[in-house]
């Protein structure tokens, strides 16, 4: 079968012919249904990568190929999530959680005649986050997790195939942040969706992802990839294993080694 | 006794008290130096001024209220048009921003005399003096509102497709809501000094017209009878912005403290 998502040769430069290499002869291979992580030092053009499965980007040289098609544009099979949750003050948070759906093109023109089946859509993943009878509280109401909780419903709402996560827990406190693990690992057991999930945090790269990519230093490309067998469901205690403590040991190595070079 | 002092809500009276303070100590300071009423009239004789004169002072307020305010809400519609078009496109931006900052700078008691040549004295030249002066403030903060947009949203919106027009509706025009209703109460208060400028130097009537005559008879209380009821209006004017602000965008407000 076809990845879903797959990175060719990619070059992406920034501001021209003599702007600053992004990324270089990037390779990244993610199968549908797989959760991929990637790590590296920063300003190792992990953000770069983000927008070129996106279609934010379109790179100079190689091609990036989502769900079979050669990436030209902004794709919307894909919804995305930051460490900032950016909702929209002036909204509620369901109205927040319903925003995609007025500008993807197919939900769009059914969005005014099917809304009541949308709003239950919305509050169905409400609950899944932990979030049930907060949709008409304004995102200032809500503490930072759940403002985030509610940015992942956000990036949910259209049925993405493929769910890009840039950070997205590093701004919460320890706690929460596992919380919101058993939340994103619980979403993708069941409703199997693709994730990529771009972070700093080895640890929650190892605890969630069955793929993990290490990024070089600027110029990025891919050193390494890592395959996580733990088997699934994980625990939270799958942490306190000898096992997961060496791998989260040789990734962290790993990008000292990356990082010493540049 | 106490029970009474604590009920008074101090906050709500202060405005009101420290008001009142100020004309008392005016009066006791002009009657205590025995100041000539040429240099400083007592608040009691600008009162009696108000009284004396007020068919003419209303009359004259009217226009002033009416000049202010037509020349307000044009430039309400054009600074907000003009400050959509400046945030929509950088390029339109880098083009007419110096324009702008060249144009504000201008004093625009000079441009009176201009108007004046194309359109005659009058009720024209202090519309569009109180236009010109209060247009800027608009302006900069719409379009200060939507170059703001974080880069997140429009990333998150255009991932899904959205087109430059549909960042606008959903995000760019809604967050530039508070800076444009926030700026109303700058551009209301320029209006006012707008449209007095223009009265005192070229027109008949107004109360910049009934202050620098009043003020060519030596009448120095008819003078302050005239700044005291520009004061007035332009406090009122100045709180409807802020109730039409509050209850606009009172999101904004609360998000910014509850975000901190």
């Amino acid at each position: 079968m076809q990845p879903l998502v797959q990175i060719e040769n990619v070059d992406m430069r920034y501001g021209g012919a003599d702007g600053t290499l992004a990324v270089t002869g990037l390779n990244v291979k993610v199968e549908k249904g797989e959760f991929a992580a990637v790590v590296g030092p920063s300003g190792c053009g992990k953000s770069t990568l983000m927008k070129l499965v996106t279609g934010l980007h379109i790179p100079q040289q190689g091609q990036v190929i989502v769900s079979g098609e050669e990436v030209t544009e902004p794709v919307s099979i894909v919804g995305m999530a930051f460490q900032n949750p950016t909702l929209l003050p002036w909204r509620t948070t369901l109205d927040n959680i319903l925003l995609p759906l007025e500008i993807v093109q197919r939900h769009r023109k059914r969005l005014r005649r099917h809304r009541d089946e949308y709003v239950a859509e919305a509050e169905k993943l409400l609950e899944t986050v932990g979030l049930k009878g907060f949709g008409d509280k304004f995102p200032w109401q809500l503490s930072g997790g759940m403002q985030q909780r509610a940015s992942l419903c956000r990036a949910l709402i259209h049925q993405p195939e493929l769910l890009m996560l840039d950070e997205p827990f590093a701004a919460l406190d320890a706690f929460t942040r596992e919380e919101l693990w058993c939340v994103i690992r619980d979403l993708h057991q069941e409703q199997g969706i693709t994730v990529v999930l771009v972070t700093h945090d080895l640890r929650e790269a190892v605890f969630l992802a069955d793929k993990i990519f290490v990024m070089s230093a600027r110029p990025g490309r891919i050193l390494n990839v890592h395959k996580i067998d733990t088997p699934r469901p994980r625990d939270l205690d799958v942490m306190y294993t000898t096992e997961f403590t060496e791998k989260v040991h040789e990734l962290r190595n790993e990008i000292a080694e990356a990082r010493a070079v540049a | 006794m106490t029970g009474f002092m604590s009920r008074i809500d101090w906050l709500k009276a202060a405005p009101w008290l420290y008001t009142i303070g100020l004309f008392v100590f005016w009066e006791a300071a002009v009657r205590l130096f025995s100041v000539s009423q040429i240099i400083l009239p007592p608040p009691s004789v600008i009162f009696g001024a108000i009284i004396q004169y007020w068919p003419a002072i209303w009359k004259n307020s009217l226009q002033t209220l009416y000049t202010t305010t037509v020349g307000f809400v044009m430039a309400v519609v054009g600074g907000l048009a003009l400050g959509l078009l400046i945030g929509w496109s950088r390029q339109i931006y880098a083009g007419l921003y110096p324009l702008m900052v060249g144009f504000n700078a201008i004093p625009k008691v000079a441009v009176v005399p201009i108007l004046v040549i194309w359109f005659g004295i009058g009720t024209i030249p202090a519309i569009l003096t109180a236009f010109l002066i209060a247009f800027f403030p608009i302006v900069v903060n719409v379009a200060t509102g939507l170059a703001t947009i974080e880069p997140e949203v429009e990333d998150v919106l255009r991932a899904l497709g959205a087109k430059k027009l549909d960042i606008m509706l959903k995000v760019g025009i809604p967050r530039s809501m508070p800076y444009f209703f926030g700026s109303l109460k700058v551009a209301i208060t320029l209006a006012f000094v707008g449209s007095v400028i223009s009265e005192t130097v070229a027109a008949n009537s107004g109360l910049g017209f009934m202050m620098s005559g009043a003020q060519s008879q030596f009448n120095v209380p008819l003078v302050f009878a005239g700044l005291i009821m520009l004061a007035i209006e332009g406090i009122a004017m100045y709180a409807l912005m802020a109730w039409i602000e509050q209850r606009m965008t009172g999101w904004a407000h609360r998000s910014s403290t509850m975000a901190g």
